[in-house]
């Protein structure tokens, strides 16, 4: 299939358990924020957990307390409008209120082929190389997005 | 063009009022709707339009208004809008943009989006004056840089313009965060009004909801 999407993938850990009162402003959200999401344009898919319709379910290499949140989108553009330009903002600015200060980059961004569907491991890999390597063309944040022809190139080479 | 070339183009009192115009507007705006909004001839208007394009405080772009297309349509129309970009001029020379930048940088490092949006809160409450209804509202608002512009029913008030801009693309949940607690503040006093997020592509994150019935 011709084309490339944008994955992304980004990790927190919560300051409280789940099911705490405190986090409950975050946990009342998700439904909300993620329906937004499945209908958001350029949307193409986003990680859920088996029988759930989120990802807070899911626990990975990063630690029990670490949430990932993992996306495909069309574009750049499509995952910034969604991500800061929708009622996720919202949530967004009360970030400081549930989840711990990170230490290290928290998010990460790549070119997938159009129709591939990233795994959690893939999107470590991709997320542990921004954070060994600075952002590159495999592995990136928003503020340096690389064009998708030059992921393709590093990927083949 | 230097940016202090832009904005004295707008030391020409019709062609800054043509800029106002289109600017407010909040959708793009032909010749003869810039010409009757400002009361001149629609063919001075063109004049100047096409003069704050080529200084680019406005874009352009043709469309026919009439939806025909192929022979007999008729020329596109001209439309303007106030373009992206960006002009400032300070004299002595002064470089706040620089600053405020590192210091968001540290700020979302540090994750402090509680300590500044109580900052910009109380900021907004120490700058606000009594604001008895949505017209006020509109009015402290522009004078602000949020160029406010009412809905059709006149009860929320959509913020074409976010003063800041750059900064708010560079850390976006930072300084929209900042930006609602400080409009929040501005209008802690006003009975009826309420500043929420409600964050769309081209517009300020915020909008002001009314829910006071108009009276008169």
């Amino acid at each position: 299939m011709p084309g490339h999407h944008l994955a992304q993938l980004n990790v927190g850990t919560l300051n409280f358990p789940l099911d705490d009162p405190r986090v409950h402003g975050f946990t009342s959200m998700l439904d909300t924020i993620n329906a937004l999401a499945d209908q958001a344009p350029g949307f193409v898919w986003r990680l859920v957990g088996d029988g759930t319709g989120d990802a807070t379910g899911v626990r990975t290499a990063l630690g029990d307390d670490v949430l990932v949140n993992m996306s495909v989108w069309e574009s750049r553009d499509a995952l910034w409008d969604y991500v800061y330009r929708s009622g996720h903002l919202d949530m967004l600015r009360r970030r400081a209120e549930w989840f711990q200060l990170p230490k290290a980059a928290f998010q990460v961004l790549w070119w997938i082929p159009a129709g591939h569907v990233p795994t959690v491991d893939e999107a470590i890999e991709r997320l542990e190389l921004l954070r060994a390597h600075g952002p590159s063309a495999r592995a990136f944040g928003f503020r340096d997005v690389y064009p998708p022809e030059e992921a393709a190139c590093v990927n083949r080479a | 063009m230097d940016d202090i070339e832009a904005i004295a183009e707008l030391r020409d009192p019709v062609r800054r009022r043509l800029y106002e115009y289109v600017a407010a507007q909040g959708h793009e705006v032909s010749r003869n709707e810039a010409a009757e909004g400002v009361g001149i001839q629609r063919t001075l208007a063109a004049f100047h339009l096409d003069k704050l394009v080529d200084t680019g405080l406005l874009e352009t772009e043709s469309r026919r208004l009439t939806g025909r297309s192929g022979p007999g349509a008729g020329r596109p129309a001209k439309l303007y809008r106030r373009s992206g970009a960006e002009f400032q001029f300070s004299v002595p020379a002064r470089d706040y943009r620089t600053a405020a930048d590192l210091l968001a940088e540290v700020a979302e490092a540090a994750r402090l989006d509680a300590e500044l949006q109580g900052a910009a809160r109380r900021a907004g409450r120490a700058a606000g004056g009594p604001v008895e209804d949505l017209a006020a509202a509109e009015d402290l608002l522009a004078a602000r840089g949020y160029a406010p512009l009412p809905d059709d029913d006149g009860v929320v008030l959509r913020l074409t313009n976010c003063p800041f801009h750059v900064l708010s693309q560079q850390h976006p949940g930072l300084v929209c965060g900042m930006n609602l607690a400080l409009l929040e503040g501005l209008l802690e006093g006003a009975d009826g009004l309420r500043a929420r997020m409600d964050p769309r592509p081209g517009l300020c994150c915020v909008v002001v909801d009314s829910s006071k019935n108009n009276d008169h």
